[in-house]
């Protein structure tokens, strides 16, 4: 059992006022908010171990490398990865991405197939279409069904020996449906395909586990996991990073350097090229400790509580409609009511102090495919109540009163 | 009436309320009740698009002053083109490109025209302003 209030109180935003109103944060698919302790370990670095990590040898320097190697292990425990070297502080999901595509864009050719799926946001598609504008490669699309669920016959029925790539998402952002992706992976690598998974809503509700899933690479954010904006972990299999040619080129990823010829460092640091996000990464760490702490049972058998009892006050109300009502699903609620746009309800509730998201969220593969022009988001965290969510829909029928 | 004079009593309008509600119910009924764009006007041309909620808009010259028609899928979004329009519509070129629009933010509505409601809103007045300029400069050929 979670003591809410005392894990309420480990964040001070939520204390504040909104427009007047006491902040009802259910924007967490955006991100999430952060725990004292990780505000604490950001100032802490800055005012106690500030320095260059990899190159100096003096104190600082070896102190801010260690803690920065010591966080990197963390991550590589917490998600299960073999080595450490197969985790990669990146910007964040995104970053994560292009990384791969970037270096996909020397493996692939004409002719070869990528799979993604319709339930990926933009940033899990745009760059595997760049990637085959640039290859020949042709996109391949894993349609969904009206509970917005993959149609898993139609991915068996686009897998061939053409494919070379699968990426999905672990959760959708848009609906919060939970991807089958143990059976997505072991079929893409029985044709040979490498598999992406974009982790980005999925580490914020669960623990993932690399090995055990077979993944290739395991992409997300640290912000929506409480911990800073501007980090996030690329995870690739040893084999598979070996292969990839560098992204970026600069200092730090180099073994050797002369205007002849360069060779590249060792993995991880081969893909971490210049000055990272110091702080951000050791922070991560602490973010992911305090998670842990929680405990993830413990944030998936009450965000469950969230989610069953939102779903139910919510479809109290009339005209009201959920989008991805498939069975396995994350903390996310996406809906409209009948007859007004999302904007508007989302501007109205924003003035009774609760903050969701309104509009497509990135994803409008999904919003043409229910035909409409976005949805109302409420994405619900460990640190967000019962009460907070009755609140909700008490705004949400003012809203719908008003715009009626 | 000037631009100026308009927005003025409309800021006198919204003194009237006394919270928001009040100011958006009434952004509502101007919503409500705003003159449609021709159907025939709502074409991909013509549409501003928001992230989040669309806006149409048409600019027609009529003698020495622009009409504008606008609509939107969304209310409050249309209740402000309603604002907007009543500002904007029926007058002179050279008077629309000289005009601001910082009474929005006297009457409470800052936040819609902000770049993170992604509305459209923001890029409405831009195209009001370039067709402004683009009659003014017809005129002056």
């Amino acid at each position: 059992m979670l003591d809410i209030q005392k894990i309420r109180s480990d964040f001070p935003i939520l204390s504040q006022k909104v427009n007047g109103k006491p902040l009802i944060y259910f924007d967490n698919g955006a991100t999430s908010q952060k725990p004292q302790i990780v505000i604490d370990a950001e100032v802490k670095y800055y005012q106690e171990i500030n320095a260059n990590i990899h190159r100096g040898v003096h104190t600082l320097s070896q102190l801010a490398t260690d803690a920065y190697e010591i966080s990197r292990g963390k991550v590589q425990e917490h998600i299960n990865a073999k080595f450490a070297h197969e985790v990669l502080f990146t910007s964040g999901t995104t970053h994560g991405i292009n990384l791969v595509t970037n270096g996909f864009a020397s493996i692939l050719k004409t002719g070869d197939e990528v799979i993604v799926s319709s339930l990926e946001h933009h940033s899990n598609i745009v760059p595997w279409q760049m990637l085959c504008e640039k290859t020949g490669a042709t996109l391949k699309v894993i349609p969904i069904n009206e509970n917005g669920e993959l149609i898993i016959e139609a991915f068996d029925a686009l897998l061939s020996e053409r494919t070379k790539v699968v990426t999905v998402n672990h959760i959708s952002n848009a609906l919060g449906i939970i991807n089958p992706i143990k059976y997505i992976i072991d079929k893409a690598h029985a044709v040979g395909a490498a598999v992406l998974i974009d982790g980005a809503q999925a580490v914020p509700h669960l623990k993932p586990d690399v090995q055990d899933l077979d993944c290739d690479f395991y992409a997300f954010s640290g912000h929506k996991m409480c911990g800073p904006t501007g980090t996030g972990i690329l995870y690739g299999k040893e084999a598979w990073l070996n292969k990839l040619p560098p992204y970026q080129g600069g200092g730090e990823m180099i073994k050797e350097v002369t205007f002849e010829k360069t060779t590249y460092a060792d993995l991880p640091h081969k893909f971490e090229a210049g000055t990272p996000n110091i702080a951000g990464g050791i922070v991560l760490g602490t973010a992911i400790d305090y998670l842990n702490n929680v405990g993830f049972d413990n944030i998936q058998q009450y965000e469950n509580e969230l989610l069953a009892h939102a779903t139910k006050r919510l479809l109290e109300i009339e005209g009201l409609k959920i989008y991805g009502t498939g069975k396995n699903k994350a903390s996310v609620i996406s809906f409209n009511i009948d007859g007004i746009h999302p904007y508007d309800i989302g501007s109205i509730i924003d003035k009774l102090g609760i903050a969701v998201r309104t509009g497509h969220h990135c994803a409008q593969p999904i919003m043409n495919f229910f035909c409409i022009p976005g949805t109302i988001r409420a994405s619900f965290s460990f640190y967000n109540t019962i009460e907070e969510i009755d609140q909700m829909v008490e705004a949400v029928k003012k809203a719908q009163t008003m715009l009626s | 009436m000037t631009i100026k004079e308009i927005q003025n009593e409309i800021i006198d309008e919204f003194s009237m309320f006394d919270d928001w509600m009040q100011r958006y119910e009434y952004i509502i009924e101007l919503g409500k009740s705003l003159p449609l764009i021709k159907e025939e006007y709502k074409t991909d041309e013509n549409l501003i698009k928001g992230c989040q909620s669309k806006v149409w808009l048409q600019g027609d010259q009529n003698d020495d002053k622009i009409v504008f028609t606008a609509d939107s899928d969304a209310i409050l979004t249309k209740g402000i083109i309603a604002i907007l329009i009543r500002t904007f519509s029926n007058q002179k070129a050279t008077d629309i490109l000289n005009a601001d629009v910082d009474f929005i933010d006297e009457i409470g509505l800052k936040e819609h025209l902000s770049a993170t409601r992604a509305n459209g809103l923001v890029s409405m007045i831009k195209n009001i302003k370039m067709y402004a300029l683009a009659f003014d400069t017809k005129n002056k050929n």
